[in-house]
């Protein structure tokens, strides 16, 4: 047989290894049974065994976040790509590239209800970049670049290629990926120079400026993190980023502002909400950001740069938007900058920052700690300062409170090392995405900051972590609720926590031991630190129990429905009126 | 509060591959997001790129108009997208087969009004006509109406195709 003949099942690992693909997670069926036989006995491309494919979509995930390569997923049809729908939501929603190979049934057999037969296709158009039925072996290199090429260029997003079982076996030609010139997407990254010159007039005029930068700062890539700080600097302006954007920036730069938006800090709220001037560099305009979409930043001259046309004018308009990559388009404005001696008005930017210094003054995260009882935010600073020192250390969080305090406790300097589950919220990522980053990074400290009710939703992957000895740490901030719940619950609903208690929680320890890691307890604030240190020295994984308060709520918060300067900033913080009806209704 | 944004009628023009799943990609799209569509439609144009042309009805804000021409771009296997409206002027068309039924007075005043528009009758039995109408969406409406009186009891419509003045392509 010619060199360039091949099975489809050989060619998926031929596009593989030519697409540099060193791991890929997936989990085995009938309908992928040929490419599971063509991965026997070769070590190029090494799989990991996952336990359930939501698993490996998270997992495939933190794998791309924490390298800035394309995750790769290989589910079998019907539930392998059902159990894969929210991972692969999740990814588009974050921007995450992933491509997610499934296997379908014959092609005689699409459309008759074959076992394991579902629309793969139909149900995952809404939920992928874009995706693929492959009918005819010759296409299927082709395709397979394509997918990657489609995954990690303009905005990233999840691309899925279904391969019927007879394109697997039928031999057809390979082709190397060459430059992909595909005929229609051509995402653009060089932004607008007219633009980019009537961004710079509009920020050099300014007296009050922002930038709001946000995950499409990470997707760039490093160096557009780099160009970030630099024009901070030159500008001498605040910073501000979203969740999805923290480490972006470094945290420790007397410029930086905190996280914004709902459990945002008061400095950055208030500076978005008195702003004259923001540029919006890899943000969306999020609701978890704008709160009430009125009174959103009103008095502020605004510029966006997003490489996604769409993101642009999509909830908020502006009045300059730059289509284009973060780095190209940072690069060429600085140029501009510097070129024109762009000077702002030095005596306003000294009031401006002024009156940021007053509102962080308010010290917004302070929050009541005791002797007796384990408060949550001690316990992640805790984790941070006794990490600190490491420029290893990566780390993932569930959904709930616990995230919003590891947002604001942990300070990340460099991008790519924040791992959480943004757009959908879903809860479930972090021990699954942890798994794949610490794949990704065998030697690096990787702490999953979880919830006890979301770490269950996902916990068989603690299989998986024991399979490929992972030192994965959990680190389980354990209130016995579902902390989040229970805070709006409080807040919005007279205190009914309705069904929001978890009841029968299994013991976590035991739980570790079971899977062959090791649980640690802290019940009381003096365990905390010692708690840590084992972890961080166990060369295994570790689910370290913290038992903390279960009736802490997270603030500062804007109330849904609420403007930034209506802003909850702790449990004395009385609202003078109830929660309005439209805010009830937003979650 | 400012005054809501008003709401406008757009014809837009997408070429897209002609390949499986793009109609679904498109539909699925104005579904998911909450966008209108008055009209589509669709047919291959260009049989050796394998080119098919998409022509949509829709309205809302200019902010939501401007959204949808940026989702349409967003699909990978749309090649070009033109707002016709916008874009400058442009003939729009449509075409609808009508069915009527019944004698007398009404059969007489429906054959009058089709000359009147200019629609021709495909089909005729003693007691009924099919008309074929082609004109704007305006026209097809009016005459529709009219039929309503006279014994209208089908209506098939193609949805608008359009295209722009002038010399040049999409
Ligand atoms: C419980 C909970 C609470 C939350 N609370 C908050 C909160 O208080 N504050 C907060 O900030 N978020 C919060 N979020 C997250 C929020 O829902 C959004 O996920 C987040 O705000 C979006 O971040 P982003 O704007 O940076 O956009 P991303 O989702 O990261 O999107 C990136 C943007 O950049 C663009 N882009 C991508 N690549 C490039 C490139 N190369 N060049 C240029 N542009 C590019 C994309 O097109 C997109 O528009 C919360 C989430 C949860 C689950
Ligand atoms: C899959 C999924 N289901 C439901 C929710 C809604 N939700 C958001 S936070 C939360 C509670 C999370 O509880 P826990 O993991 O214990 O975190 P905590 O808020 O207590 O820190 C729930 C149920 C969600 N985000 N994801
Ligand atoms: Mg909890």
């Amino acid at each position: 047989m010619a060199k360039d003949r091949m099975s489809g099942a050989e060619i998926v690992l031929q596009a593989l290894k030519d697409q540099g693909v060193s791991h890929i997670f997936g989990y085995p069926g009938g309908a992928v049974l040929p490419i599971y036989d063509a991965l026997f006995g070769q070590n190029d491309v090494q799989h990991i065994l996952v336990r359930q494919e939501g698993g490996a979509v998270h997992a495939a995930e933190g794998y791309a976040r924490s390298t800035g390569k394309v995750g790769v997923v290989l589910v079998t049809s019907g539930p392998g790509v059902t159990n894969s729908v929210t991972g692969l939501t999740d990814a588009l929603m974050d921007s995450i590239p992933l491509v997610c190979i499934t296997g379908q049934v014959p092609t005689h057999l699409i459309g008759n209800d074959a076992f394991q037969e579902c629309d793969t296709t139909g149900i995952t158009r809404p939920c992928t970049k874009h995706n693929y039925l492959v009918k005819n072996v010759d296409d299927l290199a082709r395709v397979l670049h394509e997918a990657f090429h489609v995954a990690r260029s303009g905005r990233p997003g999840p691309v899925l290629v279904d391969l019927p079982k007879d394109i697997q076996i039928a031999i057809g030609s390979y082709i190397p990926p060459a430059r992909v010139v595909h005929k229609s997407y051509k995402p653009r990254l060089k932004g607008d120079p007219v633009q980019i010159k009537r961004a710079v007039e509009i920020l050099a005029q300014a007296k009050r400026p922002l930038i709001y930068a946000g995950g499409g700062v990470v997707n760039s890539g490093p160096a557009a993190a780099q160009l970030l700080a630099q024009f901070a600097r030159v500008s001498g302006f605040p910073v501000t980023l979203t969740l999805m954007g923290l480490g972006a920036f470094p945290a420790s730069d007397p410029r930086f502002l905190g996280m914004l938006g709902m459990h945002g800090t008061y400095e950055a709220n208030l500076a978005m909400h008195g702003c004259d001037a923001m540029i919006a560099i890899g943000s969306r305009f999020d609701d978890r950001i704008t709160g009430k979409l009125a009174a959103f930043s009103p008095h502020s001259r605004k510029i966006h740069i997003d490489v996604d046309p769409s993101s642009i004018n999509k909830n908020v308009p502006v009045e300059v938007g730059i289509v284009g990559d973060v780095a190209h388009v940072l690069e060429d404005l600085i140029k501009f900058w510097k070129s024109t001696q762009a000077k702002p008005d030095a005596k306003a930017l000294k009031a401006w920052w002024g009156q940021i210094d007053g509102w962080r003054a308010r010290d917004c995260l302070r929050y009541q700690n005791s002797e007796t009882i384990i408060k949550p935010q001690y316990a992640i600073q805790r984790l941070y300062e006794l990490t600190k020192g490491r420029d290893d250390v990566f780390v993932t969080t569930e959904v709930g409170q616990h995230q919003m305090w590891a947002a604001q406790f942990f300070k990340f300097e460099k991008p790519n090392h924040w791992l959480t589950s943004g757009g959908l919220g879903t809860m479930g990522y972090g021990l699954p995405a942890a798994m794949g980053v610490q794949i990704a990074h065998p030697k690096a400290l990787v702490v999953d900051i979880a919830g006890e009710a979301s770490i269950l939703m996902n916990i068989q992957e603690m299989s998986t972590i024991a399979q490929y000895r992972l030192p994965v740490k959990v680190f389980l901030i354990n209130n016995q609720y579902m902390g989040m719940v229970r805070q709006w619950q409080e807040l919005i609903h007279g205190g009914r926590y309705s069904e929001s208690y978890m009841d029968s929680l299994p013991d976590f320890v035991k739980l570790a031991e079971s899977f062959g890691a090791v649980g640690l307890r802290a019940t009381k604030p003096s365990e905390v630190d010692g708690v840590i240190k084992a972890m961080i020295e166990c060369p295994k994984a570790v689910i370290a129990d913290i038992m903390v308060d279960p009736k802490e709520n997270c603030f500062p918060m804007i109330p849904s429905g609420a403007a930034h300067n209506e802003m909850l900033l702790g449990p004395a913080d009385k609202r003078e009126q109830p929660i309005s009806e439209d805010g009830m209704v937003l979650v | 509060m400012p005054a809501p944004a008003p709401i406008a009628r757009h014809t837009i023009a997408v070429l897209v591959d002609n390949e499986p799943g793009v109609l679904a990609r498109v539909i699925g799209l104005f579904s998911g997001r909450g966008y209108n569509i008055e009209s589509l439609t669709v047919a291959e144009v260009n049989a050796a790129e394998k080119l098919s042309r998409i022509t949509i009805v829709t309205s809302g804000t200019p902010m939501v108009i401007e959204q949808i021409k940026a989702q349409l771009a967003r699909l990978v296997p749309v090649h070009k997208i033109s707002d016709l409206t916008t874009a400058g002027p442009h003939v729009e068309r449509e075409l609808a087969l009508v069915k009527v039924r019944g004698g007398g007075e009404k059969r007489v005043e429906a054959l009058r009004i089709a000359d009147i528009f200019r629609a021709r009758a495909l089909d005729s039995t003693p007691e009924s006509f099919i008309f074929e109408i082609v004109g704007d969406a305006g026209k097809l409406d009016a005459f529709i109406a009219l039929m309503a009186g006279l014994g209208l009891v089908d209506v098939s419509r193609t949805g608008v195709v359009a295209i722009a003045r002038g010399p040049e392509p999409l």
